[in-house]
């Protein structure tokens, strides 16, 4: 089994408020989608949710601009890492990812490579 | 007793002190037959063998004087060797005990016999029963584990802070395992079950007395946590079997049985668990297990099992708990929705693993529910799981 990285990518600029109960809401599903994948005995790291608050990126030469890189209008909000057989098989398991509900996210399939990997 | 005399005396007197205590119980049946129960029998059963093991101490120290007599002719500091009874040494030595049968160098099933024959004084008979195996098995076992015990050389010393984390896991994992033999235990014989289940929470509530030597606690909230959690599930110990032995499920199980003494018990452990520290799985097992004494069904407490068994997964793996988790997802979602949850489980190889599809299929589709059921029974290993498997496919076929 390899390791993958899940990268959840979202667009820019949907500052839309949420409310509680819409929030308790998603996160009840982002907690069964992962702990579907955990009862599956794929579930490698929890990840992190990424913040946009005080976020920076820093370039080269000392630039340093204010929020999260958006690269096409979106940006990345948080990623777990999941054991699969392959690339097709992590898609397989991103697929229930809640990030997907809105019809605007995106997952990112990625594959950890290991230190010693020098294709 | 075998652990107070191996405290003085060292882990490798291990068989001696057996001996002594079997010697002392004999000489109990015979005395207390004769003239009566004495007024404190547990106070008179440490005098007598505390009076057996320094006969028996005298005997080794003879004959090593004179073998020394003779190589050095010199003088020999003669010390009277004593042995403390109080019942503060008692919990000391057991609890030193406790930590030197969950040395890593033992298997953790031995671990689990040893902490039986040596800590629980159960007989090998009774350990053979409970863990449904074989005398000559048990012997083997507990022969190996004394072994090993010699040849690492442990002592009956409590690691320092730094060794004392990781051993307590190894301890906490050893004491939830007798837990478990005990309670999901298929041996026919009620008593020794709940005795198992007892002493593993005796065990475990040994360790929340320990005060080091700086009177510091060495208690981690996870220690409250399991005890809590070991209370919640013990109190349904007696709605959990039928009078006729049989298992009784918890959906069909007399909630008036459920004992609410062990209940209460466990909401205070379990507040001290909360009270500080890391969330450990014990705490969310211990979560679960209190959502389970909850009486009757509501959504909401399906919806938190659900949630609880999402993050238990996510900080341990078990097949044990993806199947809840499973079940739970059952009840909130309803089985429909659940049945893809359970099938991308594949634990083919596992009993539960059929016997909850085959539960999920009831209603939806008898056919698939009869094949899960007949899978279940072929590897059902116990009377009583096939009596249960059993009726489940009369009734698919009936209905």
């Amino acid at each position: 089994m390899k390791e993958f990285a899940l990268i959840f990518r979202v667009p820019s600029g949907l500052g839309a408020e949420v409310s509680p109960a819409e929030m308790q809401e998603r996160m009840t599903f982002w907690m069964n989608w992962m702990g579907g994948i955990a009862a599956k005995d794929r579930l490698v790291n929890s990840g992190n949710r990424l913040g946009v608050k005080d976020s920076k990126w820093v370039g080269a030469n000392g630039v340093v601009s204010d929020g999260p890189y958006t690269e096409v209008k979106e940006f990345i909000n948080g990623y777990i890492v999941v054991r699969a057989e392959n690339g097709d098989e992590a898609a397989e398991l991103a697929k229930g990812c809640p990030i997907l509900l809105g019809g605007v996210g995106k997952v990112e399939v990625r594959p950890l490579v290991a230190p010693d990997n020098n294709e | 007793m075998v652990a107070l005399i191996c405290s003085r005396f060292g882990v490798d007197q291990i068989d001696a002190a057996e001996d002594v205590v079997s010697e002392t119980f004999l000489a109990a049946a015979e005395t207390w037959g004769l003239k009566g129960v004495p007024d404190n029998p547990v106070g008179w059963l440490y005098r007598v063998a505390k009076n057996n093991t320094l006969n028996g101490l005298k005997h080794e120290r003879v004959f090593r004087q004179k073998v020394k007599r003779e190589l050095v002719k010199g003088s020999s500091s003669s010390i009277e060797p004593q042995l403390d009874i109080s019942p503060e040494n008692i919990t000391d030595s057991q609890l030193r005990m406790l930590f030197a049968v969950c040395h890593p160098s033992i298997p953790v099933e031995a671990q689990v016999s040893l902490a039986l024959r040596v800590l629980c004084g159960f007989t090998i008979d009774e350990i053979a029963q409970a863990l449904l195996t074989t005398k000559a098995n048990i012997n083997k076992r507990l022969y190996r584990a004394k072994e090993k015990l010699r040849q690492s050389g442990v002592t009956l010393t409590l690691p320092d802070d730094v060794g004392m984390n990781e051993r307590l896991d190894a301890v906490l994992i050893t004491v939830y395992l007798l837990f478990n033999e005990g309670y999901y235990s298929a041996s026919p014989d009620k008593l020794l079950r709940k005795d198992l289940c007892l002493e593993a929470m005796r065990l475990a509530y040994l360790l929340t007395e320990y005060r080091g030597g700086s009177g510091k606690a060495i208690v981690r909230p996870d220690v409250y946590s399991l005890l809590a959690l070991m209370c919640f599930q013990a109190s349904r110990l007696e709605a959990r079997v039928d009078a006729a032995g049989r298992l009784v499920l918890y959906e069909q199980q007399d909630s008036g049985l459920w004992n609410t003494e062990l209940i209460n018990r466990g909401n205070s452990f379990f507040i001290k668990a909360c009270d500080a520290g890391a969330l450990s799985r014990y705490h969310l097992e211990a979560a679960i297990a209190w959502w389970h004494t909850q009486q009757g069904d509501s959504r909401e407490k399906w919806e938190n099992i659900l949630m609880l068994y999402n993050r238990l997964l996510m900080l341990a793996y078990s097949p044990i708990a993806a199947l809840n988790r499973a079940y739970a997802y059952a009840r909130v979602y309803g089985k429909e929705a659940a049945i893809p949850e359970a099938e991308g489980l594949e634990l083919t190889g596992n009993l539960f693993y059929h016997s909850l599809l085959g539960e999920l299929y009831l209603g939806v589709d008898e056919g698939k529910a009869v094949g899960h059921f007949e899978q279940a029974l072929e590897l059902a290993s116990t009377e009583a799981e096939r009596a249960v498997i059993s009726r489940k496919i009369g009734s698919c076929r009936r209905s």
